[in-house]
């Protein structure tokens, strides 16, 4: 096993390229100079096999923004414990440097300079790049992809899922799990999986009616690479009916089925497998939990909330991969496995720099090829942003207050709430705001803005449901989500009491008093899980408001007031 | 989140079951438990309870007991105006002693399963399962 110190000099190993100070003035010219491709790939090859982890791309098939979470509260065991760490106490824990490249790549503050400096991140040619350099030093690496990938962007919509099923079967994976595809209904997920020429797995998706595995999703695929038999289980998210509209995918059940996985493990085991991975979306502290029920699982290469770590987190004998979002890293972890089991490993979370990474020629057309029926509508512009957009955090970011206020103002609402969901790129100040980047921010299958009216007390109740899924104690009561946003409204809550106590002070903000339970309130809202919600598209009722306001500024949120941390 | 007015009252309704009952109303699982052994000691082996840590729909959620050797399974709701779900006896010509079913849930709640072994001894199991309103994953 690797020291940490060994560790930092394989990951991230041009940090400090700029020293302790002087951010803000770094032109994409000196990132390019000082960053060179050859730095972010390089790796020495160890052992007999690699895998190479993508997760919960969210159909970003060009390059963006993304900026890291400035507030990601662990309660419980995980509190203080990576992911639950951010910012300077981030790059502390991992020796990054202030102003670097992984700095940067890793971490929210000073975003807005280093995004000018080092310009964007993602874009699967440049996916396709690091891919391909990796199956140089070894053809034989499996490529595993954590799912959230056929979701999340104009093109994506329109096509129901095929821009991004086109660009990934280029990059030719080997095995892939599942969550937002489900949204896209399930005749379409089969139609696409019918015809996928790798395997779709999940051990935990079930057909509802006879609670039996589903027949379209093996649990577990077994492969041969570098002389030794890998087995690569697929856990599939564990609450799609309930964080998703069920009435997309009745005919399927999930949950998380850690006893299952066992018989699994065990199963692949008896079949030989030398090696055991897991492929999960169960999101990074139920993936912890996991590693430490389930005995006999070697790498868990863990999706859903969106972590980007810099190292594997080792729990009993189980090392944990988190490898980010919106195509912004690529993880790569070479196994020794000798004499039947996992003697060593070594990793490398690769960040998609754009500039520095050359786009994949036959992939960046085929990229273009998606795009180019839609162009003009991609393209056009629709206002101009003055502050940074992000959404990224677990309560309100800039890119859902201007939602919140945009369902607030073009639905007529006292109070709006807006999905905490962990997609979404970043808009820089200065960017023009096209209709794509509304998209990307706003895409689903169940987007229309619903407008109806709440009591006071059913407010509350719905605040302290989302906030017991992200701050109960035990990471199995957790769907993964982030806090619902709210508009028109701010409140205080305790992270660490029980449900039913978290949320106090609620107040109507345009009054100042504050609200009553038994009084109704206007209240506009996107994302219902309901099949039978009206009103417009969300991405129309924010284009409207953008076009109108012409150039968007948004104030930092200090209507939410956190206590337990 | 459930965001048309019907649905939502009848989850509000649910929801508030679990949310606002005071914690004493709710029958305490070891009370619960001690009702069916009689006051005997129940052990945690021998029993496997698997229900959802999420129900996915609280009207209907899956359960299933395993007890090899029980001779009665009883199945309880702690959080349900009627806790008692079912009972299952186990003959003498039973191939194995487990149950499956499905049960509804007015909240979230433990789960909890009771075996009576053939000497008279018990096991027990429970589990919390969560019902919510959904929404929001992401």
């Amino acid at each position: 096993m690797l020291s940490r110190r060994d560790f930092l000099q394989v990951s991230m190993a041009a940090s400090s390229l700029y020293g302790a100070s002087g951010f803000g003035n770094w032109a994409k010219l000196a990132a390019q100079q000082k960053l060179d491709q050859s730095q972010l790939l390089e790796f020495e090859t160890f052992g007999n096999i690699s895998l190479i982890h993508v997760t919960d791309i969210h159909g970003q098939l060009k390059p963006i923004y993304f900026r890291e979470p400035e507030v990601n509260l662990g309660v419980g065991n995980a509190f203080g414990k990576v992911p639950h760490i951010t910012g300077s106490d981030f790059r502390k824990l991992y020796g990054i440097a202030d102003g670097s490249p992984a700095h940067y790549a890793l971490t929210y503050d000073d975003f807005i300079s280093m995004a000018n400096g080092y310009g964007r991140v993602g874009g699967l040619d440049r996916v396709a790049t690091v891919i391909n350099s990796i199956r140089a030093d070894r053809p034989d690496a499996l490529l595993l992809d954590g799912g959230d990938t056929w979701h999340g962007s104009y093109t994506c919509y329109h096509t129901e899922g095929q821009d991004m099923v086109n660009v990934m079967n280029a990059l030719k994976p080997d095995a892939m799990t599942f969550h937002w595809e489900f949204t896209l209904g399930s005749d379409r997920i089969s139609e696409i999986i019918e015809n996928l020429p790798f395997a779709a797995l999940g051990q935990n998706i079930f057909d509802a009616e006879w609670d039996e595995p589903a027949e379209l999703f093996p649990p577990y695929k077994m492969f041969e690479r570098g002389g030794s038999k890998i087995a690569v289980i697929g856990q599939a998210f564990p609450y799609m009916p309930i964080a998703n509209p069920g009435w997309m995918f009745p005919e399927y059940s999930f949950g998380i089925r850690d006893s299952n996985m066992q018989n699994m493990v065990d199963e692949v085991r008896s079949l030989g497998a030398e090696v055991v991975v897991v492929l999960s979306h169960n999101g990074f502290d139920v993936d912890k939990k996991m590693a430490g029920r389930v005995s006999g699982i070697d790498v868990i290469l863990s999706g859903h909330t969106h972590d980007a770590l810099p190292e594997p987190v080792l729990i009993d004998k189980t090392i944990i991969i988190a490898s980010g979002s919106n195509g912004k890293f690529v993880s790569r972890v070479d196994l020794d496995v000798q004499n039947g089991r996992m003697m060593g490993y070594k990793h490398k979370l690769i960040p998609i720099f754009s500039d520095v990474i050359s786009p994949d020629a036959t992939v960046a057309k085929l990229i273009d090829e998606q795009r180019a029926p839609y162009t003009n509508e991609l393209s056009e512009v629709i206002g101009k942003s003055e502050s940074l957009l992000y959404r990224r955090g677990n309560f309100n970011g800039t890119w859902d207050d201007l939602i919140c206020e945009a369902l607030i103002e073009e639905r007529d609402a006292d109070i709006s709430m807006s999905p905490g969901v962990r997609w979404g790129p970043s808009i820089i100040p200065g960017q023009d705001i096209t209709r794509e980047d509304i998209w990307n921010v706003t895409s689903m299958t169940y987007g229309k803005a619903y407008r109806t009216e709440f009591t006071g007390e059913f407010i509350q109740i719905i605040l302290e449901d989302v906030a017991d899924n992200l701050f109960n104690s035990d990471p199995y009561y957790q769907q993964g989500g982030d806090m619902v946003r709210i508009g028109g409204m701010g409140y205080k809550i305790d992270i660490n009491k029980p449900q039913g106590s978290r949320i106090t002070e609620m107040t109507l903000l345009k009054t100042g008093e504050i609200i009553d339970p038994s009084k109704t309130y206007i209240v506009s809202g996107w994302a219902s899980v309901n099949e039978d919600t009206e009103g417009p598209q969300i991405w129309d009722v924010v284009e409207n408001y953008i076009r109108r306001q012409e150039t968007i500024s948004v104030e930092p949120n200090s209507n939410v007031e956190v206590v337990g941390i | 989140m459930n965001f048309t007015r019907r649905e939502t009252l009848a989850v509000s309704g649910a929801t508030l079951v679990a949310t606002l009952l005071p914690l004493k109303l709710m029958a305490s699982t070891p009370d619960l438990i001690s009702d069916i052994t009689g006051g005997v000691k129940a052990s945690s082996g021998g029993i496997d309870l698997t229900a959802p840590e999420i129900a996915e729909n609280g009207n209907t959620v899956p359960i299933s007991v395993d007890a090899p050797g029980a001779v009665a399974i009883t199945v309880l709701a702690a959080g349900n105006p009627t806790p008692g779900v079912a009972k299952f006896n186990f003959g003498m010509g039973s191939g194995s002693q487990s149950c499956t079913t499905r049960i509804r849930l007015a909240g979230t709640q433990d789960v909890i399963a009771v075996a009576e072994m053939a000497d008279g001894s018990f096991s027990a199991a429970h589990q919390t399962v969560k019902v919510t309103i959904g929404g929001c994953g992401g």
